[in-house]
């Protein structure tokens, strides 16, 4: 599917045409902006679409060129399972081992629980598609409220839509590996649910996280991971 | 012509229907939430009617046209010179039916998609300001289209003016999903499907709505502005990767805490700032004085005297300073007063005199603005409180972390910082006898005041005796260097003493620290003036000396030139020897060679004690532990724990010596960079291998302000005492840049009256007036009150205002809770009324009403802590709709 724009372009992504193909892919990303943004013939319009550009940058998910990148990645953690040609979309999933080890998840306490967020089977098993879905949320252009819904799903370990004690206490033990005693956790997780427990039901809800990890000063610049 | 519309819109829909087919095929497989994705089959569902509008337009168009669409991705270059060719057939070459057949699919549309549009705005609700942001973009076409209708009108005569209108609100629409795609937590096949067609859809219309003036110039910019912002980010990466020390820094603080690595940010810091020092120093004063100074021998200031030579080069008499290095460039006597020198015409006095000032200045510049910028992060982040755990378990780990030794650190720090905050939150629940607190905490203090006392007098007695002892003639290296050895041993003692006592009181730690900060920093001031005054005293001995020396002197050379002269007139006497020339005391050199002597028995003294102190000791608990009698690990000895305060307090009055000894002795500063250079290599060592993190892990109050106001401090009272001898005393006659004059300060009208124009020096007479000069300390006095009032309204209204909050979110608790206890008493009541009839009467709903209420339990009994006219208000609640609940059960 990512490929899908080497389909219509025509260009085959084998090897030897790899260099070619990175310098097609850095012009996309050079002139996909000047595409866009074309067609403004008043000069008020102009300024209008300036400030609106300002504010959101114009839609990429990644540069293609990050894409094409992405793509090599996900080969490399299994390039006898992944073609390098998409044009026939083929089915194939990478299991959750190969995903939890590439050097950017291994020591996240975590991993397990981004795969599985990620994957589509709810098992931490990836497609191409899931494996840049994941790092498109996780790179650094994507907006606060997206990776705060994310972030959210990450924490909910039981997948009830609710962040509650039992959540919390996951995650103060894989934070702290385990090293505080159990009056603690429980004293933090009660802690959390008193702070951020907007309306008083015992729980998080998306609404009491976001609420709560919109204010954090260093939400956004450690909740992603740079490839 | 009617019918072919028609045919189009069926054919039309079919496409459509296909397209939701598939979509819901596709779609199925993940059906994590279901709200959201049938919202969103509904958009694509619109957006495929959209795209399979203008694909049937497209077919009436030209196989150029059609073959660029293919090509979505295709290098976009190409693209902008085709659109204009595109354009000009779009004009002409789009056929009066395939218009209006676009014009009627897209009344349809709007009208069948409206209620669609409303699903869609729901599942937006994350989105809605920039929804409304975009409803006001909107507008403002809206606004100008007729201008530019008006504009396009000779380009497409073909186009309505209602017609572009609906173009363009379609076009904004698409840029509008093109730009809030990426906040909609699709998965990425639907995200790139929508993409590529909206993207169409945008390309192809907005060709026909534009013109291409100013169009290059405005891309252009946006293509600088975004390379300009990723130059940013990647140069602030850069720049976070050349601070120095990070990793060491961030080691540290995993296994310490942050308490202890604030101690090694402000020391490196303090680096930072004297190694600007160093430079305005050795590049404006040393280097010059060196490269086009007179060469050392040519005059007696920069000449070792005769008495001296035998034993100039003796390590003993360097190691005092003296012999040698006395005469060299790292102290005041060595520079010699000419007013120029070199061929550069270099003036040093005045560059001397100058950077002086200027150290002064930049140190209260930048310790000033660093304790501004320190405030404002602390009002920044500090108003946001009430979510410190929240934030700690959600916001601490690093998903950048891909190491796994920092992945190990990064642990070790999150579970210290869970147990600060754990300590912190049981320090404000905790109550005891507080007189018994109270009457310790003033024997503490009184404790403490009798060490202070004590500590002073003895200094005091040690000067005094030093000043004897320097009247005599042979005295032996203890003697000599008594006072020094007395401060350090007192520097020393003292804090662990301090500390003992401090025990007593039972401050959080975080308070605790700052009193302790406190206690050290009078003693080591007491010290440091008591030092200060002795040195005054032996100044003034000294310029009473020099008076008869500088007669002295003239009658020696007065007698000399005189006694050739009458001897042989004819030929000119060879000058005397600068070694043979009798020499002032130069009490500047003095104060120079105290204060550097001072600070290098500080250095090693701070290093002693960690090897000894730490190093040693962990080496023998460690060793010795597997003989002995009881576990030395856990029992008496144990490791050290690292000395915060004594160690931020070291470091401040170690800077408050560098900067008072620096005019006298400019070569202190190297010494002070090489020193803080080792230690920071040294003391990071040592803490990683002998100390052991505090038994209460504390975090560093936010920020380090309380460190900078004592440097503040002794930045202050550092320049008092220079600022005294620059002032008053007169500089020696025969040595130091300023030799010869009146004042130091005498340079500075020197050379406005020699360098500058008159008029120059006129104004700088009337500023220098007092009648100026008394009103504009006025004025500045009145500046600071009313910033200070103002600063102070400010922070009233704020605190106002969390307050308001934060009674808003009580309020707001307390009423859940009334419900809560309410439905709780409800439920009482009909439980002791009619037991059996409970299930009949209320049989689902107070099921779920008693859930919650076991739920909120918690919450009510924290809330019972609070006000009780709350609680009050509560009970009143309660029996109302008990009485309520009595009449309707008793009516069941």
């Amino acid at each position: 599917m990512i490929l899908k724009s080497m389909e219509q372009g025509r260009w085959l992504p084998d090897p030897p045409l790899c260099l070619n193909l990175i310098v097609a892919a850095f012009h996309i990303s050079i002139f996909s902006l000047p595409v866009k943004i074309r067609g403004k013939s008043n000069g008020t319009r102009i300024r209008i679409q300036k400030q609106k550009w300002a504010i959101n940058k114009p839609f990429s998910l990644q540069s293609s060129w990050m894409r094409i990148r992405l793509f090599y990645r996900y080969r490399d953690l299994a390039p006898q399972l992944v073609p390098l040609s998409y044009i026939n979309k083929p089915d194939v999933k990478l299991p959750y081992e190969l995903i939890g080890s590439m050097a950017e998840l291994k020591d996240n306490p975590f991993r397990q629980r981004i795969a599985e967020v990620f994957s589509e089977d709810g098992e931490g098993n990836m497609t191409l598609d899931d494996f840049l879905d994941m790092f498109s949320v996780l790179s650094e252009m994507a907006p606060r409220d997206l990776k705060a819904y994310y972030a959210f799903k990450i924490y909910d370990f039981n997948n009830d839509d609710y962040i509650c004690k039992s959540d919390l206490e996951k995650t103060v033990n894989k934070l702290t590996r385990n090293e505080l005693t159990p009056e603690e956790v429980s004293l933090v997780c009660d802690k959390v649910i008193d702070e951020a427990d907007q309306d008083n039901d015992g729980k998080l809800s998306v609404e009491d996280f976001q609420h709560m990890i919109v204010r954090a000063p260093d939400f956004l610049s450690t909740f992603h991971i740079r490839i | 012509m009617g019918r072919k519309k028609k045919c189009a819109l069926q054919v039309i829909m079919e496409d459509v229907g296909m397209e939701i087919d598939g979509q819901v095929e596709s779609d199925s497989e993940s059906e994590e939430d279901e709200e959201g994705e049938k919202a969103t089959r509904k958009q694509h569902s619109k957006e495929a009617i959209k795209s399979s509008g203008h694909e049937r337009k497209k077919q009436n168009k030209n196989g150029e046209e059609a073959e660029l669409e293919e090509k979505a991705e295709a290098p976009r270059q190409k693209r902008t010179t085709k659109k204009k060719s595109h354009k000009m057939n779009d004009s002409d070459g789009e056929s009066e039916a395939g218009e209006a057949a676009s014009r009627k699919k897209k009344r349809e549309k709007k009208a069948s998609g409206k209620d669609q549009k409303e699903a869609e705005n729901k599942e937006k609700q994350t989105n809605k300001n920039r929804k409304e942001q975009d409803k006001k973009q909107k507008k403002n076409p809206a606004e100008s289209s007729s201008s530019s209708s008006a504009s396009n009108s000779s380009d497409e005569e073909s186009l309505s003016e209602e017609e572009l209108m609906r173009l363009k609100e379609q076009v904004e629409e698409k840029k509008k999903l093109i730009s809030t795609m990426r906040n909609k937590p699709w998965r990425m096949v639907k995200k790139l499907a929508l993409l590529r067609e909206a993207q169409a859809f945008v390309e192809q219309f907005e060709g026909a709505l534009g013109k291409g003036k100013g169009k290059k110039f405005y891309t252009y910019k946006m293509m600088m502005a975004k390379k300009w912002v990723k130059f940013k980010r990647d140069f602030d990466n850069f720049k976070t990767q050349c601070i120095p020390w990070e990793m060491k820094i961030k080691e540290v603080e995993s296994h310490f805490g942050s308490s202890v690595a604030s101690y090694f940010i402000f020391l490196r810091w303090m680096y930072g700032v004297n190694l600007v020092l160093f430079g305005l120093i050795f590049g404006l004063v040393i280097i010059p004085e060196i490269l086009m100074g007179i060469p050392y021998g040519s005059i007696p200031r920069k000449t070792v005297p005769r008495a001296e030579q035998a034993t100039a080069m003796d390590f003993s008499v360097l190691w005092d300073f003296e012999g040698y290095i006395k005469y060299s460039a790292l102290f005041y006597g060595y520079y010699n007063n000419q007013r120029t020198i070199g061929w550069l015409k270099y003036r040093l006095p005045m560059a001397y005199f100058m950077v002086g000032v200027s150290v002064f200045g930049y140190s209260l510049m930048v310790v000033i603005r660093s304790m501004a910028r320190n405030a404002n992060e602390n009002t920044g982040d500090g108003d946001d409180n009430n979510f410190t755990f929240s934030w700690k378990m959600f916001t601490s780990w690093d998903y950048l972390i891909g190491n796994p030794e920092t992945a190990d650190n990064k642990f070790a720090s999150i579970t210290t910082s869970f147990k600060e905050s754990i300590v912190d939150e049981q320090e404000s629940n905790k109550d005891e006898n507080i007189h018994l607190r109270r009457f310790l905490r003033v024997l503490a203090n009184v404790l403490i005041i009798c060490c202070l006392c004590g500590s002073g007098y003895l200094i005091y007695f040690v000067v005094k005796r030093s000043q004897t002892f320097s009247k005599m003639q042979n005295i032996g290296w203890y003697e000599r260097n008594e006072v020094e050895i007395v401060m350090s041993l007192l520097g020393m003692f003292c804090p662990p003493l301090f500390e003992t006592i401090a025990a007593l009181e039972e401050y959080h730690p975080r308070i605790g620290l700052k009193w302790q900060l406190g206690r050290i920093f009078a003693l080591f001031l007491g010290n440091l003036y008591t030092f200060l005054l002795a040195l005054m005293d032996d100044v003034n001995e000294k310029l009473t000396e020099e008076v008869v020396i500088k007669n002295i002197t003239h009658w020696t050379l007065l007698s000399y030139y005189n006694s050739s002269a009458m001897n042989d007139s004819a030929v000119i006497p060879p000058p005397i020897d600068p070694a043979d020339m009798p020499r002032g005391p130069c009490w500047e050199t003095t104060v120079g060679i105290e204060f550097v002597r001072l600070t290098v028995s500080d250095i090693l003294v701070t290093y002693v004690t960690i090897l000894v102190g730490d190093f040693m000791r962990a080496c023998f608990v460690r060793f010795v532990n597997y003989c002995w009698c009881w576990d030395l690990e856990a029992g008496f000895p144990s490791y050290a724990e690292f000395d915060i305060s004594g160690n931020v307090l070291g470091l401040i009055f170690n800077q408050g010596m560098i900067w008072m000894g620096s005019f006298y002795a400019p070569g202190l500063v190297g010494i002070n960079v090489l020193r803080l250079l080792t230690s920071m290599y040294f003391q990071c060592w040592a803490v990683m291998s002998s100390n052991v993190p505090h038994e209460r892990v504390f975090k560093a109050s936010k920020s380090n302000n309380f460190y900078m106001g004592l440097l503040l401090l002794i930045l202050f009272l550092s320049l008092l005492p220079v600022a005294y001898t620059i002032m008053s005393l007169p500089p020696s006659f025969d040595c130091g840049p300023f030799s010869g004059k009146k004042r130091m300060y005498d340079v500075i009208q020197e050379t406005i009256k020699q360098d500058f124009p008159l008029f120059i020096a006129k104004i700088f007479s009337y500023v220098a007036n007092p009648g100026l000069i008394i009103p504009a300390v006025l004025l500045m006095v009145l500046a600071i009150y009313y910033l200070n009032a103002v600063a102070e309204a400010y922070q009233h209204a704020n605190t106002e205002l969390k307050k308001k909050m934060q009674m808003q979110r009580d309020e707001e608790k307390n009423k859940r809770n009334n419900k809560a206890m309410t439905s709780s008493a409800m439920q009482d009541l009909d439980h002791s009324l009619d037991p059996s009839a409970k299930s009949v009467s209320q049989p689902k709903p107070a099921e779920e009403q008693i859930r919650l209420y076991q739920k909120k339990q918690p919450c009510r009994e924290r809330s019972k802590k609070q006000q009780p006219h709350q609680l009050w208000e509560r009970r009143n609640a309660c029996t109302t709709t008990t009485l309520c609940d009595d009449n309707t059960t008793t009516k069941a």
